[in-house]
């Protein structure tokens, strides 16, 4: 099998020009400092020492965060930039779709911008002549081909450039992120476009930030991270791989914004001046009460028990708090609550609620509550925990102070999941 | 850069339709559309005959009627200006073509330089007609050399439309520069006045230094004097001239090439 692209030791290096929108020529003349100029002063590598192959007729998907590098490939490829060291070689005559509509002229009407932006996509006159009918009917343009192009709307003239690109007949197909263009319809006549390219045996090159599209679509995919290669094969894997690193991301991220919160809301203000006259219930965010029961720490613990700030949906999961009663108390409620992004209540529950009679506390103890399966839809969420009175008089209340986040491959939609499964009658299938 | 100069032929579709559609879209949404391409140059003569005729009488021997003389260096100035002025700005313009797809970037000083070759076309018959009616046609025999004194501006404009163009998209301020050099060259070439003039003959030496002397004389002695061409050697010699320019100008794009995607 043959490879359609091979990018062998690729670095890309941008230079950024020293003073650059100061830089004029009649000062490099008068300063002599023309060929100063003219060196980077600062540099950037958007790629660095890249490898990957992809075999004539695959697909292969290449994601990452933004700003990774995903797109200097993609010009790489498509020969827009050089590399400034390693090999880049393609097979075949490459459309990408990186631009779309690039090049059409507002003034001139969509036809005659089909006829120039396909002359320089590297058709013939006469090639373009055949196909027109197609290209205007993949645009759903018809009524609209003799209007000039600055009467479209964006979606109309994306469709008119996807439309042309497409239509090239590419050997490689360059794809970055377009899919985005159309309505729904759209976006499907473009996936079974590229279905029939796969059928046809061209190979495609796909960046994106979807990675379902990357699963169901790719034989092979690559994960660039700043620059470098992180990870190539199996999309499922890569993409698995991918998504491990953007959890990771975001626990960090996450044990900060907590760290900060707590710190914010007077961790080490006297017992005293905290005990504030009181309830001012529906406050933002914040920590209230008279202390004679202290919320020392709060964590979420996974299924080994290891805190972590992001879950999968369906995981078991505890939040614990570290108590401490500088005095003997007996009277005492715990309580928890969930919030979504929205600021709607998911859950919200408390020992009193639960019935369950307080007798004595002193000491330090800990508090778990266990949720055996994290029945929420993905997002973020915010959580209260208190200790407080029976009667609602405060001794300890966080509000939204902690934050956790859940992720779940099944994007469906709500404020919970409930725990279910599908059943269906003889006559229904599905494919495997 | 050899290999990318043979390229360049195999462009000619895309410039071709490239300069149509930049001649389609100049006038599109205008009335009278592409008779503005005459209607301009027409105006523009009936001015200066009123002006020069009527206001400021110039009697000067031999260049007589002056608008007409002063209308043949006018025209092949005009698009060596303008198509300069257009290339130093076309890759910017272009950007968008330049980083998202690939093309070919020295077609589009090259769309810069043959557009105005069309308007100094359409400009031509206008002339002609005017020097019909004041009963001086053009000898025939001197047209011939019509054809090469166009080809030499070509070359010497496409190489200097190339040079700017590049030049431009590092140092944004070559426009600028490009429109006052533009004005002083205007008035260091013998277009408002004729090189027989005694103060030019003075300084003859630093009037042949410049290239375009030479084709404003060219272009004078075909369509406006009478009698043979005496400047052919000259029109040849920057013929000579302008395609070593134009190898030189197509060196530093293809050096600075690569540069494009990247700065514009």
């Amino acid at each position: 099998m043959t490879n359609a692209i091979e990018l062998d030791h690729v670095t890309k290096i941008y230079r950024r020009y020293g003073g650059k929108q100061f830089a004029t020529l009649k000062s490099a003349l008068l300063q002599r400092s023309i060929l100063r100029d003219l060196q980077p002063s600062e540099v950037f590598s958007a790629l660095n020492d890249v490898s990957f192959a992809v075999r004539s007729g695959a697909t292969y998907g290449v994601i990452g965060r933004n700003g990774s590098g995903k797109s200097t490939a993609l010009k790489l490829v498509a020969g827009i930039t050089k590399p400034t060291s390693g090999r880049v070689r393609v097979d075949g005559r490459v459309s990408a779709l990186i631009e779309l509509g690039a090049g059409f002229h507002p003034e001139i009407s969509g036809r005659e911008n089909v006829f120039i932006n396909g002359i320089m996509l590297g058709l013939s006159k006469r090639e373009i002549q055949n196909r027109f009918d197609e290209i205007v009917d993949f645009a759903e343009l018809r009524e609209f081909i003799d209007a000039p192009v600055k009467t479209y709307s964006s979606g109309m003239y994306m469709r008119l450039g996807f439309a042309v690109a497409i239509n090239v007949d590419p050997d490689v197909l360059l794809v970055d992120e377009v899919l985005a263009v159309g309505d729904e319809g759209f976006t499907h006549k473009c996936l079974d476009k590229f279905a029939e390219f796969r059928r046809k045996g061209r190979t495609i090159l796909l960046v994106t930030h979807s990675l379902g599209l990357v699963e169901k679509f790719c034989d092979e995919a690559l994960w660039i991270d700043a620059g470098h290669a992180r990870e190539s094969g199996d999309p499922k894997r890569v993409v698995d791989a991918y998504l491990t690193a953007v959890e990771h991301t975001e626990e960090s991220q996450l044990a900060t914004t907590t760290a900060k919160a707590v710190e914010a809301h007077g961790e080490g203000k006297d017992p005293a001046t905290a005990a504030q006259p009181v309830p001012p219930v529906p406050t933002p965010e914040g920590r209230w009460g008279s202390r004679e029961i202290e919320i020392v720490d709060v964590a979420f613990l996974d299924r080994a028990g290891a805190p972590g700030f992001v879950f999968h949906s369906g995981d078991p999961v505890s939040i614990r708090m570290r108590v401490r009663a500088r005095q003997r108390v007996d009277d005492f409620v715990f309580g928890v609550g969930l919030f979504n992004a929205d600021g709607i209540c998911c859950y919200g529950t408390n020992t009193g609620l639960e019935q369950m009679q307080a007798e004595q506390f002193a000491g330090d103890g800990e508090v778990t509550f266990a949720i055996d399966s994290l029945d929420l839809v993905e997002g973020t969420y915010k959580v209260d925990v208190a200790a407080h009175k029976h009667d609602g008089y405060p001794y300890d209340y966080h509000r939204l102070l902690y934050t956790f986040r859940v992720k779940s491959r099944t994007h469906d939609v709500g404020i919970y999941r409930p725990h279910h499964r599908w059943a269906f009658s003889a006559g229904i299938r599905f494919k495997p | 850069m050899l290999a990318n100069l043979a390229n360049l032929l195999r462009y000619r579709g895309l410039i071709s339709s490239l300069v149509a559609r930049e001649l389609k879209a100049r006038y599109r949404g205008s009335v009278l559309g592409f008779v503005w391409s005459f209607v301009n140059p027409l105006l523009l003569l009936l001015i200066y005959s009123f002006v020069f005729t009527t206001i400021l009488k110039n009697n000067t021997a031999g260049i007589q009627p002056y608008a007409l003389f002063m209308f043949c260096g006018i025209l092949p100035w005009t698009w060596l200006s303008t198509s300069l002025a257009e290339a130093a700005g076309s890759l910017i313009a272009g950007g968008n073509l330049i980083k998202k797809v690939l093309f070919p970037a020295e077609v589009l000083p090259i769309v810069s330089v043959l557009t105005n070759m069309v308007h100094f076309f359409l400009g031509m018959p206008i002339l002609i007609l005017f020097l019909v009616i004041y009963r001086r046609p053009p000898d025939p025999w001197d047209l011939i050399w019509f054809p090469v004194a166009v080809v030499v501006q070509l070359v010497f404009t496409t190489a200097l439309a190339l040079f700017v163009s590049a030049l431009a998209v590092h140092f944004r301020d070559v426009r600028d520069i490009l429109a006052n050099v533009l004005t002083l060259w205007f008035f260091a070439t013998p277009i408002i006045y004729p090189m027989s003039l005694e103060a030019v003959q003075q300084y003859k030496k630093l009037f042949d230094m410049n290239p375009f002397t030479h084709l404003a004389v060219s272009y004078q002695e075909i369509l406006f004097y009478q009698g043979p061409i005496g400047h052919w050697k000259w029109l040849l010699a920057i013929g000579g001239v302008s395609i070593v320019l134009f190898l030189a100008a197509y060196w530093v794009f293809d050096r600075l090439r690569d540069s494009f995607a990247e700065a514009v």
